[in-house]
C-alpha cells in the first residue's frame, strides 16, 4: 500500500515538471470533471505554482467555475486562487460574486463571515458599493464574529477605493463602541488604517478599550496599546512636567547658567501641582499586566507606553520585561535592543540593576554584540565604570574584528564622559597601538586622536608614539587621523612633525583622498609654524596635489597656496593665516547614535530605522493645559447591553465599572444610597445571551458569570481608588443565592485604605464561591471546610438567632446539599453570621451541643473575629440519624452566650441519587404496599406545567429528577443521608389540575412527612 | 501590515510566496540578497531592510529566512513574533521546519497562511484553532486521502474562534486523560578565566502536555513560588489569580504547549554545575600550541550530569588539533576551525579529559585571541533554583487524570573564558 502511495506521489512530481509545457490542458480537464478528488487533485496542484510563484492566470475561467462546489476544501482552495488573480481577470471574476452575497445572508455566523472575508478581499473596484453594503450590514450583525470580519474588511475596502472614507469613518465610529473583546483590536486596527488623525473618535470609547484591553487577543493588544499611547499624549498632562526639566543622563546644559534655573524655580512656584487624570492612571494600570505576555510584541508596546507616558517613578517596571526579551530569538533581541539603546540615554538608572544582562558572549551576532555594547557604554558612570572596563578588555581580545572596533569606539566613549578614566582609558588604547590586527589599530588610533582633543599637552609622547606608526599603518582613516594629529599639535613634536612631512611626502601619491587632504593639512601648519625646515616640503607636496587626480585635492591646494604662501596678489586673508588653522578647536564629543532617537514612538519602524516610515504617525507633544476629561465620559444606556462580552482573564473590569462609574456620579446628585440589584442581574443574564450549544461551554459560562461577580466587587475597589468623595457605595451581593448582604462602605479619605482591604476579602469569597461551584458540578469532595456559598438558587434560609436577640449578631442557616466532606452521612448546614453591631465579635464558637440518641455534629472552626458590619460564613455538619429532630447547642462569643438550635425539614434529609427510569421502575415495585403512600391533590394554579412542579418539589426536597418516557409524570429519586434508604416520589398529573402524588420509601416516618411537605408545596 | 511573504532557502532560492494584498514582484528580495552578501555570517543579516518602495522584515530559522514585505509603519516586533508564530506552527504541522517538509504539504502551508493572515494581520494564530480548521498531516491521513480524495479541511465549521477560551478547541475526548509538566531550566553563565562567575542567572519554562478530555479547568501551585522572578504567561493563564496567591489558574490548550516562562531572581546565588581546568597556550615562533582541559561535576546536589557537549571556536591560525580524549569523541573542523568534545556523562571518579596538541599555521605569529568553551549539559529530575511544584488540581470535570511533573536542568548560554 505504501509503495503504491509513494510511487502515486512520484507520478504527481513528475507531473509538476511538465505542467507549463502541457498548457495545464489536463487540469481543465480535472476541474471540469465530475468528481470532486479530481478537482481537488488539480486545485492542490494550482496552488502550489501559485506557492512557486508560477502564473496560472490562464485557468481562471476554468477554476472559478467551481467556487460553488460542495467540497469544502475544494472551495477554500478556488477562494486562494480567486483573491490571488480577481485582479487580473476582473470581468471574469464577477461571475463568484453572487455566490458570497449569497453566503452573506447564511444563518450560520461563520459562513456569513468567511463570505465577507472573502467577498471583500477581491480587488475589483466594480464590486466597491457591493463590499460597502456588505460591510455596513455586517457591522449591525447579531455575531461578533461576524463584526470582527467587517472590522478586518474596511481597511481592504479602503485601499481599493479611498473615496469611501467618509461612509467607513461612520462604520468604525459604529464598530469601536462595540463593547465585545472580539471586534475591538480589528476595529482600532482599522481605525489605524483609515483615519488615525480621527482621536476624537476615541474619547467616548477610552475606558472600554483599556478595560477590556487584557481580554483582546495578543494582536489586537499591540495595536490598540500604540493607539492609546498617542491617544494619552493628546489628552493628558505631562506625569514629569514639575520635576526638573534636566533628563538624568544628558549633562547639564550646555549653556546652562543661574539665570536660567532661577527662572525655572520661579515657573515652578507658579505652577499648580499635579494630579493625574483617573483615566490616565486607569490605562497605566490596565496594561501593567502585559508586561507579563508571551508575545514580544505586546512586551514592547507596553513597554513604549510606560516610557512615553508614565511619571518617572513608574518607569522602572518596564526594564525587567525587557531584559525578559532578550532571552528570545536573535531578531527579537536586535529590536529590542534598539530600543533599550534609546531609552537609557534618557533613563539609565532603570537598566543599571541589569547590566550584566547586556554582556556579550562570544556566539552572539555581531549586530547584537554592537547594541549591546551600546548599552553597555550608555550605562557606564563613575560607579560601575571598572568593572565595564574590565568585561570591555575580554572584548578586544574577540576574534569578531568589526567587534573589536565597535569596542574601541566604546572605550573612547567612556573616556570621553567619564574624566577619572580617560587616563587609564588612553594607556589602554595605546597599548592596543601594537596589536598585530591592523583594523584594531586603526580605530584606535581614531578613537586616541579624539581623546588626545581634550589634553594634548599632557600626552606628547603619545604623539610622537603614533608618529612612528605612520611606517606601518595603512588603514586610510588612521593615517589621516595621525596626520592631523601632527598637524594640530606640532608645536609640541617640534622635531618629528617636520620628518613625518618627508616621508609622506614621498609617498604621497601613492595614499588614499582622505590622507592626501591631511597631508595638505599637515604641511600648511607645518609652514606657518616652522617654515624654515619645511617651506621646500610645502611646495612640493602643493606642486603634487595640484595635479592631483581628485579635484577636492586641487582645489584644496589651491586655496592653500593662496592662503599660507604671500605673493601680492593675495589679499587680507592671509594675514589671519595662522589664526584660520592652528585656532583652537572644541574637542569632539562622542555622542551615542541612539540620542534623542526618542522623538519616534518607541517601538515603530520609523524608530528602529531612525527616519519616518510610511505611514508613521508623530507622537505628540504633551499639552500645555489639559483638554476637557469629561468628553470620555459615557451615558448609560439600560437597555443596550453588551453582547456576548467575553470575560476570562480577571482583571478588574469589564462594562460593569462603567456602569458603577455612572451610578457613581448618579449617587452624588441624588445622594442617595438605593440601589437595585435587579438591575445588574438582567445585565448578568442578558450579558450572556449570545449563548453557545455545547454542554460545556454552558459550564464555563457558569464559572464565568461568577468571575464577572468578581469583576464586579474589583470594580468597586476601582472607584474607591478614583474617588474619594462618593458617600456610600452599597453592594448587593448578587441574585438571590445567599440572604443579600448589604455592605457598607464609608468611603471617606481616611477609611480608604481599610475598605480596600474588605474588598479583597470580598473578592477572596468569589473566588471560593466559584472553586464552590466547579467542585459542585464534579461532585465530588474535593471541597475545603472553609466558608460554602451554596450555588443553587432554591435555597431556603432560616433564622437561628434574630439580631435583636442576639444583641447584634444574627445568624441565619441554610441547608447548602453538597456533600460534607469531612463525613458523608452528616448534613451540610450552611451559616452565615453578621455583626451588626458597631463593635467587633470575637471567638464564635459553638458549645454544649445536646443531641438526641445516635444523632452527631461536627462544629465548625471557630471564627475569631467578626468584625463590625461584616459577615462571615461557615459550614458544619450533622448527622441528624433521619429524624427530623432538633439540635440544640449553644453560640460563644467572647462575651455571650445564645441557645439556638436546627431544626431539618425532612425534604434535606436525603441526598440526590441518580437513577435510569428502568431502575426507578424496578425500585419501585419493591418498595410497594406499606411503603408507598399515595395522595390525590389539585394542583396549584401557577404550578401545572412539567417545569414548576419539578421546580417546587427540588426546592422541597434534596432530590434528583428521573428520567421519564411520558410527560404526565414526574419522578425524582433521592436516599436518606443516614441509612441510605430509597426515597423515590412520583407527581403524576391529570386533566384541569388534578394529580397523584406516590411516595415509596422504606421509612414511613420520612414518607409520611415528605408527602405533607410536597403537598403543600405543589398546592399553594 | 503584512503584505507578502516569501520563503528563501540557505542558497537563495525563493521557494514559496504568499500575497495578502495585491501582488509584491519578487525582485523587491534583491534588496534581502544584497544585505545577505553583505553580513559575513547568516545571522547576521539585519532583521529589518528599508527598501525605496518597501520594508524588509526577515527571521531566519532552521536556515530558511522568513521574509516579510511591509509597505507602512508597523512595530517590528509585531511582524517578528508573528513570523516565528508561523514557523511554530509549521513545526507543530509537520514535525520539522525544513524546506522540504514545506515543500511537500504546501497545500497544507499555504491554508495556514490564508487563515493566520487576513489583509496582512493576524486572524487565526493559536494552534488549537487552526487544528480545528486544518488538519495536520499524518502518514494515516495522508494515505486516506490520497485513495478516498478526503481533505485535510477540517469539516465542522470552527467554532474555537467564538468561544471564550480561544485556545481550546471544543469537543476534545481522551480515553487516557492524561497532564505532563516538564519544569525545564536553563542556566546562562559567563564564567571567567579563573574560574570565577562573572554573570550567572537562571531561566526556566514550563511546558505542558496535556491531553484532557472536556473543559477542565487547572490550578498548579509551587512550593516556592516567590522564587520566580519574572513570569510571561500563556493567555490561557489568570493573571489575578497569580498575583494575589501565586497560584496558576488556568484553562489548558489541548496538547503542546508553554505555560510559563520565568527568570529565578538574582538574589538567590546560581549554583554551577560544572568547572573547567583549561590550559590552552600558543608558543611565539612555535608551530605547536598546548591544549589541555578537564571537566569536573560541582554542586549538582548529587545528581549525574548527563549530554556534556564542549565546543569551542578555536582562533583561524590553528590548523589542525591532535588530541586525546578521555572518554566520549571530538571532532575539529579544520574549515570552521569549530571544535567540539561529546562527552556524554561526567563520572566523578574519573574525570573526562582533552589533552594534545593543536598545529599552527607555519611561520605566523602566535594568535593572540583566546578561544571561548561553549557547554552543553543536562542534569535530570532537577531543577536547579530548587523550584517545586506543590499540586495539581484539576476542577470542571469528573474523571481522575494522570499527572506527571519532570524536572530537567540544562545549561543555557554557558561560557567559559579561557
Amino acid at each position: 500500500m505504501l509503495i503504491y502511495i509513494a510511487h502515486y506521489h512520484k507520478q504527481v512530481i513528475t507531473n509538476f515538471q511538465c505542467f507549463s509545457s502541457l498548457r495545464h490542458d489536463d487540469l481543465k480537464e480535472m476541474l471540469d470533471s465530475n468528481k470532486d478528488s479530481l478537482k481537488l487533485e488539480a486545485m492542490k496542484r494550482i496552488v502550489a505554482m501559485i506557492a512557486r510563484g508560477k502564473n496560472t492566470s490562464d485557468l481562471f475561467p476554468a477554476v472559478v467555475k467551481n467556487v460553488a462546489c460542495k467540497n469544502i476544501e475544494v472551495k477554500k482552495l478556488v477562494y486562494v486562487y480567486l483573491v490571488r488573480y480577481a485582479e487580473e481577470q476582473q470581468d471574469l471574476a464577477l461571475l463568484s460574486i453572487s455566490t458570497f452575497q449569497r453566503g452573506l445572508k447564511d444563518p450560520n455566523q461563520l459562513i456569513r463571515a468567511s463570505a465577507l472575508r472573502v467577498l471583500s478581499s477581491i480587488r475589483v473596484t466594480i464590486i466597491v458599493p457591493i463590499m460597502m453594503l456588505a460591510i455596513k450590514e455586517a457591522a449591525s450583525d447579531m455575531s461578533p464574529y461576524v463584526r470582527k470580519t467587517a472590522a478586518h474588511a474596511i481597511p481592504k475596502l479602503y485601499s481599493l477605493d479611498p473615496e469611501q472614507k467618509d461612509q467607513l469613518i461612520e462604520v468604525i465610529e459604529k464598530l469601536l463602541a462595540d463593547k465585545t473583546t472580539l471586534v475591538a483590536g480589528s476595529v482600532v486596527m482599522a481605525f489605524e488604517e483609515v483615519c488615525p488623525e480621527r482621536i476624537d473618535l476615541i474619547h467616548k470609547n477610552y475606558r472600554k478599550l483599556c478595560n477590556l484591553l487584557i481580554d483582546v487577543e495578543e494582536w489586537g493588544q499591540v495595536v490598540i496599546i500604540n493607539m492609546l499611547t498617542r491617544y494619552a499624549r493628546t489628552q493628558f498632562l505631562n506625569p514629569n512636567m514639575n520635576e526638573s526639566l534636566l533628563e538624568e543622563g544628558s549633562d547639564k546644559t550646555f549653556y546652562g547658567s543661574d539665570e536660567d534655573e532661577d527662572e525655572e524655580e520661579e515657573e515652578e512656584k507658579d505652577k499648580k501641582p499635579y494630579v493625574m487624570d483617573p483615566d490616565h492612571r486607569l490605562l497605566l494600570r490596565n496594561t501593567k499586566p502585559l508586561l507579563q505576555s508571551r508575545n514580544a510584541a505586546v512586551v514592547m508596546a507596553v513597554a513604549q507606553l510606560y516610557f512615553h507616558l508614565a511619571p518617572k517613578a513608574e518607569v522602572g517596571v518596564i526594564a525587567k520585561a525587557l531584559v525578559r526579551l532578550l532571552r528570545s530569538h536573535s531578531e527579537v533581541q536586535y529590536v529590542v535592543l534598539q530600543n533599550v539603546a534609546t531609552m537609557s540615554i534618557k533613563r539609565r538608572g532603570m537598566f543599571e540593576p541589569y547590566l550584566k544582562s547586556f554582556y556579550i558572549r562570544s556566539t552572539d551576532p555581531t549586530q547584537i554584540k554592537v547594541l549591546k555594547l551600546e548599552v553597555l557604554t550608555n550605562l557606564a558612570n563613575e560607579t560601575n565604570i571598572s568593572t565595564i572596563l574590565r568585561e570591555f578588555q575580554t572584548y578586544i581580545k574577540s576574534m569578531d574584528k568589526d567587534f573589536v572596533a565597535a569596542t574601541i569606539q566604546a572605550i573612547g566613549r567612556c573616556a570621553t564622559n567619564i574624566g577619572e578614566v580617560r587616563d587609564t582609558c588612553l594607556n589602554g588604547l595605546v597599548q592596543l597601538l601594537s596589536n598585530r590586527d591592523e583594523l584594531v589599530v586603526a580605530e584606535s588610533v581614531v578613537v586616541i586622536k579624539k581623546l588626545l582633543q581634550m589634553q594634548p599637552e599632557k600626552h606628547s609622547d603619545i604623539i610622537k608614539h603614533m608618529a612612528k606608526l605612520t611606517d606601518n599603518i595603512q588603514v586610510p582613516m588612521a593615517r589621516a587621523s595621525i596626520l592631523w594629529l601632527i598637524g594640530e599639535y606640532c608645536e609640541h613634536v617640534p622635531k618629528i612633525a617636520p620628518d613625518v612631512l618627508r616621508k609622506m611626502a614621498k609617498s604621497f601619491t601613492n595614499e588614499e583622498d582622505i590622507v592626501k587632504l591631511q597631508i595638505i593639512n599637515l604641511a600648511a601648519k607645518l609652514y606657518l609654524t616652522n617654515s624654515k625646515q619645511t617651506k621646500l616640503l610645502t611646495q612640493y607636496v602643493l606642486n603634487l596635489a595640484k595635479y592631483d587626480q581628485n579635484y577636492d585635492i586641487r582645489d584644496r591646494a589651491r586655496f592653500i597656496r593662496q592662503l599660507i604662501v604671500p605673493t601680492e596678489k593675495s589679499g587680507a586673508l592671509s594675514k589671519y593665516a595662522k589664526k584660520l588653522f592652528l585656532a583652537l578647536k572644541p574637542a569632539p564629543v562622542l555622542e551615542s547614535p541612539f540620542k534623542d532617537r526618542d522623538h519616534f514612538q518607541l517601538g515603530s519602524l520609523s524608530h528602529l530605522l531612525n527616519a519616518k516610515a510610511g505611514g508613521y504617525q508623530e507622537l505628540p507633544d504633551w499639552p500645555e493645559a489639559a483638554p476637557d476629561p469629561s468628553v470620555r465620559n459615557v451615558e448609560v444606556k439600560d437597555s443596550v447591553r453588551a453582547v456576548g462580552t467575553v470575560i476570562y482573564r480577571d482583571t478588574g473590569s469589564s462594562e460593569e465599572e462603567e456602569r458603577k462609574h455612572e451610578r457613581k456620579s448618579k449617587q452624588r446628585k441624588s445622594e442617595s444610597e438605593s440601589e437595585s440589584d435587579e438591575e445588574e442581574d438582567s445585565e448578568s443574564e442578558s450579558s450572556q445571551t449570545e449563548s453557545e450549544d455545547s454542554e460545556s461551554e454552558a459550564e464555563v459560562k457558569k464559572k464565568k458569570k461568577v468571575l464577572k461577580k468578581t469583576h464586579f466587587k474589583h470594580s468597586n475597589m476601582n472607584i474607591c481608588m478614583y474617588s474619594c468623595q462618593c458617600s456610600f457605595i452599597s453592594f448587593q451581593a448578587a441574585e438571590s443565592k445567599p440572604p443579600s448582604k448589604p455592605v457598607k462602605k464609608d468611603n471617606k479619605k481616611e477609611k480608604k485604605e481599610m475598605s480596600l482591604l474588605d474588598l479583597d476579602d470580598c473578592k477572596l469569597f468569589f473566588l471560593n464561591l466559584f472553586f464552590k461551584l466547579s467542585a459542585l458540578k464534579e461532585n465530588t469532595k474535593v471541597m475545603a471546610l472553609t466558608s460554602t456559598i451554596s450555588p443553587s438558587s432554591a435555597l431556603k434560609s432560616y433564622e437561628m438567632l434574630h439580631r435583636i436577640t442576639g444583641e447584634g449578631l444574627s445568624v441565619e442557616y441554610c441547608f447548602s446539599r453538597q456533600p460534607f466532606s469531612p463525613d458523608a452521612n452528616m448534613v451540610a448546614v450552611q451559616m452565615q453570621f453578621t455583626n451588626n453591631a458597631t463593635s467587633d465579635t470575637k471567638n464564635l464558637h459553638m458549645e454544649d451541643v445536646k443531641l438526641q440518641s445516635g444523632m452527631r455534629v461536627k462544629e465548625f472552626p471557630e471564627i475569631e473575629l467578626l468584625p463590625a458590619g461584616e459577615m462571615v460564613t461557615a459550614v458544619m455538619g450533622i448527622d441528624f440519624c433521619d429524624s427530623t429532630q432538633a439540635a440544640n447547642f449553644q453560640l460563644c462569643t467572647h462575651t455571650r452566650k445564645f441557645f439556638v438550635s436546627i431544626q431539618p425539614p425532612v425534604g434535606e434529609l436525603m441526598r440526590p441519587v441518580f437513577l435510569t427510569e428502568n431502575e426507578f421502575k424496578k425500585e419501585q415495585g419493591q418498595l410497594m404496599g406499606m411503603n408507598e403512600i399515595t395522595e390525590k391533590i389539585t394542583l396549584d394554579v401557577k404550578c401545572r406545567n412539567e417545569h414548576s412542579i419539578v421546580q417546587r418539589v427540588i426546592t422541597a426536597a434534596n432530590l434528583s429528577r428521573v428520567p421519564c418516557g411520558s410527560d404526565k409524570e414526574c419522578r425524582f429519586a433521592g436516599r436518606t443521608v443516614t441509612s441510605s434508604s430509597l426515597v423515590l416520589v412520583t407527581v403524576a398529573t391529570k386533566e384541569e389540575g388534578a394529580a397523584k402524588l406516590t411516595i415509596n420509601c422504606e421509612k414511613m416516618v420520612i414518607g409520611t412527612m415528605l408527602v405533607k411537605d410536597i403537598l403543600l408545596a405543589l398546592t399553594q | 501590515m503584512i503584505h507578502s511573504l516569501f520563503l528563501i532557502n540557505a542558497s537563495g532560492d525563493i521557494f514559496l510566496e504568499k500575497h495578502w494584498k495585491s501582488v509584491v514582484s519578487r525582485s523587491v528580495c534583491d534588496y534581502f540578497f544584497e544585505a545577505q552578501e553583505r553580513a559575513t555570517e547568516p545571522e547576521n543579516v539585519p532583521p529589518v531592510i528599508p527598501t525605496p518602495h518597501h520594508y524588509l522584515i526577515s527571521v531566519l530559522r532552521h536556515r530558511i529566512y522568513f521574509v516579510a514585505v511591509i509597505q507602512s509603519e508597523v512595530p517590528p516586533l509585531f511582524v517578528i513574533e508573528f513570523l516565528h508564530r508561523v514557523v511554530d506552527t509549521f513545526q507543530d504541522y509537520f514535525g520539522v521546519c525544513t524546506e522540504a517538509a514545506i515543500k511537500d504539504n504546501v497545500v497544507v502551508v499555504y491554508e495556514l497562511l490564508e487563515e493566520m493572515l487576513d489583509n496582512g494581520f493576524p486572524l487565526a494564530t493559536e494552534s488549537n484553532i487552526l487544528k480545528e480548521l486544518i488538519k495536520p498531516p499524518t502518514i494515516l491521513r495522508t494515505m486516506v486521502n490520497t485513495i478516498t480524495g478526503s481533505t485535510n479541511v477540517g469539516e465542522q465549521l470552527p467554532t474555537g474562534q467564538l468561544s471564550v477560551v480561544p485556545w481550546r478547541r471544543t469537543g476534545v475526548k481522551y480515553t487516557n486523560n492524561e497532564a505532563y509538566f516538564d519544569v525545564v531550566e536553563e542556566i546562562d553563565a559567563i564564567i571567567d578565566k579563573s574560574g570565577s562567575t562573572i554573570t550567572a542567572e537562571i531561566q526556566g519554562v514550563i511546558d505542558a502536555c496535556v491531553k484532557l478530555t472536556g473543559m477542565p479547568d487547572l490550578t498548579l501551585s509551587f512550593m516556592n513560588p516567590r522564587l520566580l522572578d519574572d513570569v510571561s504567561f500563556h493567555p490561557c493563564v489568570r493573571f489575578k489569580r497569580w498575583e494575589a496567591e501565586r497560584i496558576l489558574s488556568f484553562i489548558p490548550p489541548d496538547g503542546n504547549f508553554r505555560l510559563l516562562s520565568y527568570h529565578v531572581s538574582s538574589q538567590n546565588l546560581v549554583a554551577i554545575p560544572v568547572y573547567i581546568k583549561h590550559n590552552i597556550t600558543f608558543r611565539e615562533g612555535s608551530s605547536q600550541g598546548r591544549f589541555d582541559l578537564t571537566l569536573g561535576p560541582k554542586q549538582t546536589m548529587g545528581k549525574a550530569v548527563e549530554s556534556v557537549l564542549v565546543s569551542s571556536q578555536l582562533p583561524r591560525g590553528v590548523l589542525n588539533a591532535n588530541l586525546n580524549p578521555s572518554q566520549g569523541t571530538y571532532t575539529f573542523d579544520p574549515v570552521t576551525k569549530m571544535l567540539s568534545w561529546d562527552v556524554g556523562k561526567i563520572n566523578p571518579q574519573k574525570l573526562p579529559s582533552l589533552k594534545g596538541t593543536m598545529s599552527l599555521q607555519a611561520g605566523a605569529s602566535k594568535p593572540d585571541e583566546n578561544p571561548t568553551i561553549n557547554i552543553q549539559l543536562k542534569i535530570q529530575q532537577m531543577a536547579i533554583s530548587g523550584l517545586k511544584v506543590n499540586r495539581l488540581d484539576m476542577y470542571g470535570e469528573k474523571y481522575k487524570p494522570f499527572k506527571g511533573i519532570k524536572y530537567m536542568t540544562k545549561a543555557g548560554k554557558f561560557q567559559v573564558r579561557t
